[in-house]
C-alpha cells in the first residue's frame, strides 16, 4: 500500500514543473514514468547516487582521483561487483549508505530512499554481478544461552555483551540494538566497515540464529528492577555506589566534627 | 642472614633498654597527673588481647603459606579481621582501663608556643602511665602483637612473582612441528584461512591454558607484508601468527580490525579490547597505538600437506611485560 502511494505520489510530483515539490535531501532522485521498471529505475538511482563513489557499473573508484563527487568530494569506493543483495540490502537499509564522505565511518540514519527506490537499487546492485541473496536468519530456531556464549567469543569485544556497542583505534562499534535480525545476520557475513567478516566456518548458520536470538533478547533484557545504568557492568555501579557512599561519608563527617554550640 | 640477625637483636635490645631507662626517672619530679591505683586485671586482659591479635595475624600468615585450605578466602578474612579487632579491643581497654583520665572543658586558650607547656603536656603524658605495673611486658606484646601484624600484612607480596627463576614466564609449549588447532581441537588447514577474518588457534597435544598457547591467526596478502629482517617465510601464503596475549596487561587481543575498502580506511591491525592496544600484524606485529611498550610476538609458520604448524618459537617473550623482558627470548627447551 505504501509502495503504491509512494510511486503514486512520484507519478503526481514528476509531471510538474521543478520547485513544485522539492525532492528530500541528499540524495538524487531520477524524473522517471511511474512504470519504469525496477532494474531500470534502479540504474537511475545508482547513476545519481552511487556511481561518484563506486564508479560505473559498480567499478569502483580508486584514489587519488579527481574531484568528481557532489560538492567537490574526491571520490573513492570499493567496486560492487559480487557483492549481491546481502550487502546493498545491509548498507542501504541501515542508512550507512550514501555516505557523505567517503573516507568517514559509515553510520546508522536516516533512509531517504522510499521501499521501492531501496528495492530498485538493491536489485540493481545485485545484477552487476552473481552474489550472495539476503540471508534470512531464523532467531527462533537458535537458543539464547549458546547465541550468549558465542556473542561473547565472537561479537563482546568490540559490541560490549550487552551490545551497547563500543569502540576500537580508528572506530566506533556501533550499538545494536537498532539491528534487525536481517541486519544482525548479514554484518556478520559482510564485515562492514572494519569488521571482521565471520565466514561460515567460523559461525554456521544454526550457530547465527543463535546469535540473533541473544541480540534480540538483549534489546529487551529480563529487567530484575533497580537502576540499570545502562546495563554497562560494575564500573558505572562501581562508581555511582562511591559518590553516593562518598556523599553519605562526608555527610557523617560534617555531622560528627560540628561544634557543640551553647 | 646472620648479620641481618644482629643488626635486628642489637635494635631490639636498644629500644628495651631506652625504654626501661626511662621508666625508672618518674617518681623524683612533682606530678600534675595525679597518681592511679594498678589495675593489674585491666593489664591481664589487655595482654590477652595482644597475644590474641598476635594469634591471628601468625595465623594469616600460616593460611597464606598453606595450599589447600577450605575457604581459604573467607579465612584470611577472618584471621586477619579479628586481629585488628583484637589490637583495636587493647588499645581500647588501655586507654580506659590503664591510662589515668580525667575530663576538664574549658574554651580553647590562644595558642602559645611556651617551652614549660610543652614539657607539661610531655609530664602528662609520661604520668599517665603510672598505673601500669608491667609496662616492659606489655611493650613486648605491643611490639609482638604490631610486628606480626605488619609482616602478614606484607606477607602477600610474596606471591608478586619468580624473584630470579624468571624461565617459567618465557616458556611456551610451541616447538617446530607443532600443529595449529583451533577451539573444537581441529587441525588449522592453509585453504580454510580467509583473509578479512581471524582465527584463534592453540597448540595440538599442549595445554590451552598456559599463557604461550593461545594464538591469533589471520591472513594478509603477501603484497602487503613488511616483516622485520630474519623474518622470511615466516608467513606462508600470507598467514600470519600472533600471539593473543597483549603485551602491556595481558589480556586475550579478542578484536581485528579490517578495512572494507583499504584506500581510505586504516588498515588492518589487532586491537586490545582493554587498553586499545593496537598492533599491526603486516609489519611484524609493532605497536601502532595505546600503552604497550613492545610489539606482538610472532609465531613462524609452516604448511606440511596443507596443514599449518609452527616452524619454531615467538620472536619474544610472550605475555606482559616485566623488568628486562626485552632481553629474553622465548624458551625453546
Amino acid at each position: 500500500m505504501r509502495r503504491a502511494l509512494a510511486a503514486a505520489a512520484l507519478a503526481l510530483a514528476l509531471p510538474a514543473a521543478a520547485g513544485a515539490e522539492p525532492p528530500p535531501g541528499g540524495i538524487v532522485v531520477p524524473r522517471t514514468p511511474p512504470n519504469t521498471p525496477l532494474l531500470q529505475l534502479g540504474y537511475q538511482l545508482y547513476a545519481g547516487n552511487c556511481s561518484s563513489c563506486h564508479g560505473t557499473g559498480g567499478v569502483g573508484v580508486v584514489p587519488p582521483s579527481k574531484p568528481n563527487g557532489a560538492g567537490d568530494i574526491r571520490a573513492a569506493g570499493p567496486p560492487l561487483y559480487g557483492v549481491g543483495a546481502r550487502a546493498a540490502d545491509f548498507y542501504l537499509r541501515t542508512g550507512y549508505m550514501p555516505l557523505a564522505a567517503p573516507d568517514s565511518q559509515p553510520r546508522r540514519s536516516r533512509v531517504l530512499f522510499s521501499p521501492r527506490q531501496l528495492d530498485a537499487l538493491i536489485a540493481y546492485v545485485a545484477s552487476l554481478g552473481k552474489g550472495p541473496p539476503v540471508p534470512r536468519p531464523h532467531p527462533g530456531r537458535g537458543s539464547v544461552a549458546q547465541g550468549l556464549t558465542l556473542f561473547t567469543e565472537h561479537c563482546a569485544g568490540c559490541h560490549q555483551v550487552a551490545t551497547r556497542g563500543g569502540y576500537l583505534t580508528g572506530a566506533v562499534a556501533p550499538a545494536l540494538d537498532e539491528a534487525t535480525p536481517t541486519q544482525i545476520a548479514e554484518a556478520v557475513r559482510i564485515g562492514p566497515y572494519l569488521m571482521p567478516r565471520f565466514p561460515r566456518r567460523a559461525i554456521s548458520n544454526a550457530q547465527l540464529d543463535s546469535i540473533v536470538a541473544y541480540v534480540e533478547y538483549a534489546k529487551h533484557p529480563d529487567n530484575p528492577g533497580g537502576w540499570s545504568l545502562g546495563r554497562l557492568g560494575p564500573i558505572p555501579e562501581g562508581l555511582v555506589a562511591w559518590l553516593l557512599a562518598g556523599t553519605v561519608l562526608v555527610g557523617c563527617c560534617l555531622v560528627i566534627g560540628k561544634r557543640a554550640h551553647r | 642472614m646472620t648479620r641481618l640477625k644482629d643488626w635486628a637483636v642489637a635494635g631490639l635490645a636498644l629500644l628495651v633498654g631506652k625504654l626501661a631507662a626511662s621508666s625508672r626517672t618518674e617518681e623524683t619530679e612533682e606530678r600534675i597527673v595525679p597518681a592511679g591505683a594498678p589495675d593489674r586485671r585491666a593489664e591481664t586482659w589487655v595482654l590477652a588481647l595482644l597475644a590474641l591479635a598476635t594469634l591471628g595475624a601468625a595465623g594469616f600468615i600460616v593460611v597464606y603459606a598453606l595450599e589447600d585450605v577450605p575457604h581459604k578466602t573467607q579465612l584470611l578474612g577472618a584471621t586477619l579481621g579479628l586481629s585488628l579487632a583484637f589490637l583495636a579491643a587493647g588499645c581500647i581497654l588501655v586507654g580506659a582501663r590503664l591510662v589515668v583520665t580525667e575530663q576538664l572543658e574549658e574554651p580553647y586558650p590562644e595558642p602559645t608556643a611556651n617551652e614549660s607547656d610543652q614539657d607539661a603536656v610531655a609530664e602528662i603524658v609520661r604520668e599517665s602511665g603510672s598505673r601500669i605495673t608491667r609496662r616492659r611486658l606489655l611493650t613486648l606484646g605491643g611490639v609482638a602483637a604490631g610486628g606480626t601484624l605488619g609482616l602478614a600484612l606484607i606477607t602477600p607480596a610474596l606471591s608478586l612473582g619468580p624473584l630470579l627463576d624468571t624461565e617459567a614466564l618465557t616458556d611456551t609449549p610451541w616447538r617446530p612441528g607443532r600443529r595449529l588447532v583451533d577451539e573444537a581441537n581441529r587441525q588449522l588447514r592453509a585453504d580454510e584461512i580467509e583473509e578479512n577474518t581471524f582465527y584463534t588457534a592453540f597448540p595440538e597435544g599442549a595445554s590451552e591454558e598456559t599463557l604461550g598457547a593461545p594464538l591469533i591467526v589471520v591472513r594478509l596478502s603477501p603484497d602487503q607484508l613488511d616483516l622485520p629482517k630474519g623474518r622470511d617465510g615466516w608467513a606462508p601464503e600470507g598467514i600470519l601468527a600472533y600471539s593473543k596475549i597483549c603485551t602491556h596487561a595481558g589480556c586475550a587481543i579478542s578484536l581485528y580490525r579490517k578495512p572494507t575498502f583499504p584506500e581510505v580506511q586504516p588498515g588492518p591491525a589487532f586491537v586490545c579490547p582493554c587498553h586499545y592496544s593496537t598492533f599491526d600484524p603486516a609489519t611484524g606485529g609493532t605497536v601502532l597505538f595505546g600503552p604497550a611498550g613492545r610489539p606482538l610476538p610472532q609465531l613462524p609458520l609452516e604448511i606440511e600437506s596443507g596443514v599449518l604448524r609452527a616452524a619454531g618459537n615467538f620472536s619474544g617473550p610472550v605475555g606482559p611485560s616485566w623488568w628486562g623482558v626485552r632481553m629474553k627470548k622465548a624458551g625453546t627447551s
